[in-house]
């Protein structure tokens, strides 16, 4: 590796740059096509600019009630944040001292990740249905079904966003210096002051992270949601229904709004991680200085 | 990530041990602490093994269970049957030599992912190269890898719909084209057809196969890079001999996620494939729709099956846990 730029960095940067515009590209496409004015069609050229396909979106007319998705997605969003990101502060602490079924744990957490969501969603489907038949037979007063955005809906999300929030305790804990917690413990914190003191802080940024990937991961589910959410439906898979029906560009003005939510997301977890950072960066300076 | 941690403890630390040895503490204490301890571990782990089993472990049991029950026009019924699978296989001796619908189905679904994951692992992998050797500075590591992670925090569906406006009959593509009089009738296999779907995976995936390699490649030794330079190795050479295999682990991981992936995949193939492509994923779907739960169960477990080869043999390469 020399100093001096070779040529191969050159040819990669443009391959690195095509890769960027051809994840971006499309997407961009998109964004633009939703200010289509009223009598624009799916494609460029803009016919005119306007916001006639929000408005259209909003008021909710000729697609299914857009609103009420849009809000089970943000709530069943936001639940399944802010459990990934309990659960797996609490498991990765686990997985710092031997338990038994340590091993086990992981590799269900890896299966989960990679097992094909249709067999996921199904299998919980089943699991649901069998459950409510038995309810049925042995004489539940009018019993439909316990299927539900918080019931099935949610475990369906989590069995995708859990083994995520896991990985990513690892990635922490693998290089955090585990002296400082000794340093706590000799100077007579309990576990919890520990934890609530001298960990937590430390790891706050990285937290901030497992609730982003828990949000958006939950925000954009499909795949696992399709069998397992019971009688409503939540964005994506309105969305996707669209995809067959729609030949308006309301379906774009959508997609907009829903990205527009998960960049802001985003955004917001990326200035709390900076600002975490920066605070950490400047208390860390009067570490060891007799500073209480 | 924090430099100035270990400053925190000076001198407090310094002296103590540095491991988990407990030498002031008799034997039959450690052992208490050891078992406390333990099951305090364990209560923490608890609520995530509760969600895996409910909503994973166990409706893998009952996907199982299901897939050899008998079925009807509208309902399961819980008696043991082999329909689900016969069913499945219908046709597949009498019909040969060809293959019959649920072999094509597989065959096609292996071409997929066969042209998916060569593309995801050549980009992916030339994508981690330039981050990890090229970029020298922290900071425009983080911030290339965000760029490339942003996508992937945004919708599938909304990343799939994208590429009508640019593939479709009077899309930008085929206006280009025409434009510039290379055709004279829109391309029609651009969108809805199998290129759609093999472009709209590799667009949605590749970022399952740059982040492990990255990480494979970032903890090379760079002095093991300028070694081979300074023994005459060319840079293709080095990137043969030495960058390759020590990034094995992190192309295996991404493989195994890329595959699993389009292996069940039934929702870019249905909305890409203009829901014309028949998939392994889609049969399962398809006998949903039908409310066939043995026959949907039946395909599952044969789809887990295959998966679980696929992934078995990769693993023989690499141990995926001394990875992480």
């Amino acid at each position: 590796m020399g100093e001096k730029r070779s040529r191969s960095f050159y040819v990669l940067a443009a391959f690195f740059a095509a890769y960027v515009l051809f994840l971006y590209g499309p997407m961009f496409a998109i964004y633009i096509l939703s200010f289509q004015g009223p009598d624009g069609g799916l494609t460029f050229p803009m016919n005119g600019v306007s916001l006639h396909w929000f408005s259209k979106v909003f008021s909710g007319t000729g697609i299914v009630d857009i609103g009420a998705a849009f809000r089970r997605s943000l709530e069943l969003g936001l639940v399944v944040m802010v459990l990934t990101v309990i659960l797996s502060v609490s498991a990765g602490m686990a997985f710092r001292k031997s338990f038994s079924g340590a091993t086990f744990l992981f590799y269900v957490a890896i299966a989960s990740l990679i097992m094909p969501s249709i067999i996921t969603s199904l299998g919980i489907a089943l699991e649901f249905r069998l459950f409510d038949d038995f309810m049925i037979k042995n004489g539940a007063e009018g019993w439909t079904t316990a299927m539900g955005l918080f019931t099935s809906g949610l475990g369906a999300h989590l069995t995708w966003t859990l083994p995520f929030g896991l990985l990513i305790m690892f990635a922490i804990f693998n290089r955090f210096d585990s002296r400082l917690e000794e340093a706590a413990r000799d100077l007579g914190a309990t576990p919890w002051q520990t934890f609530r003191h001298v960990v937590l802080p430390i790891i706050l940024p990285s937290v901030v992270g497992i609730g982003l990937f828990g949000f958006t991961l939950s925000w954009d589910e499909l795949a696992r949601s399709s069998q397992a959410i019971g009688s409503v439906n939540t964005l994506p898979l309105e969305l996707q229904g669209l995809t067959t029906t729609v030949t308006k560009p309301d379906i774009y003005a959508l997609g907009t709004l829903t990205s527009a939510v998960s960049f802001l997301v985003i955004f917001l977890a990326l200035i709390v991680i900076l600002v975490l950072q920066a605070r950490q960066r400047r208390h860390g300076s009067d570490a060891g200085k007799g500073m209480v | 990530m924090n430099s100035s941690q270990p400053d925190a403890i000076s001198g407090l630390a310094a002296q103590k041990r540095r491991g988990k040895s407990f030498s002031g503490v008799t034997e039959i204490g450690l052992s208490m602490i050891q078992d406390r301890k333990s099951f305090f571990a364990w209560l923490q782990a608890a609520p995530m093994m509760l969600v895996f089993a409910l909503f994973f472990l166990l409706p893998l049991v009952f996907v199982t269970i299901v897939s050899a029950w008998d079925y009807n026009e509208y309902e399961m019924i819980p008696a043991f049957s082999l329909r689900g699978y016969t069913d499945t296989f219908e046709g597949c001796v009498a019909d040969l030599p060809d293959l019959c619908t649920i072999l094509k189905t597989y065959l096609k679904t292996l071409q997929l992912c066969l042209m998916t994951w060569s593309l995801t692992l050549l980009i992916g992998f030339t994508v981690a190269y330039f981050l990890a050797f090229h970029i020298r500075s922290k900071t425009w590591q983080i911030v290339l890898t965000l760029l490339c992670t942003i996508p992937f925090w945004t919708s599938n569906v909304i990343r799939m719909i994208a590429w009508i406006p640019l593939l479709g009959r009077n899309g930008l593509v085929n206006n280009a084209l025409e434009g510039m009089g290379l055709i004279h009738q829109p391309l029609e296999w651009l969108l809805f057809s199998e290129f759609s779907v093999v472009l709209a995976l590799v667009h949605l995936f590749t970022f399952f196969m740059v982040v492990p390699i990255f990480n494979s490649m970032i903890r090379i030794d760079k002095r093991l890079i300028e070694a081979a330079y300074d023994a005459g190795a060319t840079g293709w050479q080095t990137l043969v001999n030495v960058v390759i295999p020590l990034s094995k682990p992190g192309i295996v991981i991404g493989s195994i996620f890329v595959i699993t992936i389009v292996m069940g995949d039934f929702v870019t193939i249905g909305v890409m494939g203009g829901e014309q492509i028949a998939s392994a994923g889609k049969i399962i779907e398809t006998r949903l729709n039908a409310l066939q739960f043995p026959a949907a169960a039946a395909n599952a477990v044969i789809l887990l099956g295959i998966t679980i080869l696929i992934i078995s043999a990769l693993t023989r390469i690499v141990d995926i846990r001394k990875e992480l």
